[in-house]
């Protein structure tokens, strides 16, 4: 496991957690730990528990949709930078999607109950974290609406 | 005897016959023409057109895919979507088409020299960037980071997939792939192509961005580049198709705006006509 020096090393060089004063950033490290996988791995299912939050530090991740006797449908793909669920986030705490490596893979684990507490505990970093997750839930909503759109059904 | 048509007028009007080479099939509904001009000479920049008559049916704008430099060929890819485009994809080798052009504005490559190039195609609109791209890679020290971003809609719609994978592999140049919908088995990204823009290293404030594919692509495109890199209207370039019928800014038909599509563009800058994406009808 890494010491929390090196966590925080490796948070601060996200784009994600630019900005954060350096106690926020211990509370965050304190709930985290790295880890890896390698290629197909199934990091969670969809409908299973949501005990966690990641971020991505190298490799890709597929969010899948199991479709009723078809194939599983890939939804989006996340890479290095981006961060991985929100189930956690809200009741009941269910994945909407499975997530599956498409590469080896190296993410920032981070403990759900922990990092909702500490959220809880210090209102500034619970609202200040809520805000990027919003931002980042926006962006992947218009991402997926232009994808809806179908560009590429009528092109010249 | 007066005319009312000018006799240079009349000559840019003439179809050249030029011979079916090969037809080959990309897609399922995407073909290539290689085409043989009578001379063996034909010249051209990146990003210009032709018009291609199919004889007897009609004629169509096609974007050139081929290099510039490289072949003694001309390639036109064309997707099948009416009268015209059919008739094409019918043609065999040694058949003959006429072709009138190359026609239109091209890409501002010499522009762009000094500065990193973000190639961004969305499904058929990779064709008339590849002349770009083999351009970049022929002219490899005249710009900075060269990077090709490309989406489509599946796994089985990507054109040119054999170049693309290769491009790949080089390391003088970025290229990524995404499509919109795939299942288990895809290990590439899924997702619209903007998505890609995050994953690459350029520097916004020295870059000019090629952009062709569907028009909403295309806006959405320009528009992340403006908003969230800073990009200028000026340094972001797309290819515009419209009805166009002469090719030399007679008839009037590719209107867009106060501009002729043929004579002025195809390729415009973002703030020549970005304006104009958001008038319904024109």
């Amino acid at each position: 496991m890494m010491d929390i020096d090196t966590l925080m090393t490796t948070l601060g060089g996200q784009k994600f957690f630019e900005g954060l004063e350096p106690e926020q950033m211990v509370v965050l490290a304190s709930t985290a730990e790295e880890v890896e996988y390698g290629t197909g791995v199934e990091i969670f299912d969809e409908g299973g528990h949501a005990d966690a939050a990641y971020l991505i530090l190298e490799g890709g991740v597929a969010l899948e949709l199991d479709v009723s006797h078809r194939a599983h449908h890939i939804v989006q793909t996340l890479h290095e930078g981006e961060v991985l669920g929100w189930g956690w986030l809200f009741p009941p705490h269910r994945w909407s999607f499975g997530a599956r490596t498409l590469e080896p893979t190296r993410v920032v684990r981070f403990d759900a109950v922990q990092l909702r507490a500490a959220w809880e505990a210090d209102c500034g970093l619970g609202y200040e974290m809520m805000k990027r997750f919003a931002e980042v839930m926006t962006s992947r909503l218009k991402a997926t609406r232009l994808q809806l759109v179908d560009f590429y059904g009528n092109t010249h | 005897m007066a005319t009312l048509i000018e006799p240079a007028v009349i000559d840019q009007m003439t179809p050249i016959p030029f011979k079916v080479r090969s037809v080959r099939e990309e897609l399922s509904h995407t073909f290539t023409l290689e085409l043989e001009p009578p001379n063996g000479d034909f010249t051209f920049e990146p990003g210009q057109f032709t018009m291609v008559y199919a004889f007897g049916i009609g004629e169509v704008p096609i974007s050139i895919s081929s290099s510039a430099t490289r072949e003694a060929t001309l390639l036109q890819t064309i997707r099948r979507t009416g009268a015209v485009t059919h008739a094409l994809g019918t043609l065999k080798s040694g058949d003959y088409v006429g072709i009138r052009g190359p026609y239109g504005r091209p890409w501002p490559m010499k522009e762009a020299k000094g500065r990193d190039l973000l190639i961004i195609g969305g499904g058929i609109g990779l064709a008339p960037l590849r002349p770009a791209i083999y351009h970049a890679m022929e002219n490899r020290d005249d710009y900075e980071r060269v990077v090709v971003l490309y989406g489509t809609r599946t796994p089985d719609d990507i054109l040119f997939e054999t170049e693309l994978r290769r491009w790949g592999d080089r390391t003088d140049i970025t290229t990524l792939i995404t499509v919109d919908a795939a299942d288990r088995g895809w290990y590439g990204a899924v997702g619209v192509v903007t998505r890609l823009i995050g994953r690459v290293g350029f520097d916004p404030s020295n870059a000019t961005a090629l952009v062709c594919g569907p028009e909403i692509m295309m806006t959405v495109t320009a528009e992340r580049l403006m908003e969230g890199y800073s990009m200028k209207p000026q340094s972001i370039y797309v290819t515009m198709e419209r009805n166009m019928k002469c090719g030399i800014g007679v008839c009037g038909h590719c209107q867009f705006g106060s501009k002729f599509i043929c004579t002025d563009g195809a390729v415009f800058s973002f703030d020549e006509v970005g304006h104009l994406f958001d008038i319904k009808g024109v």
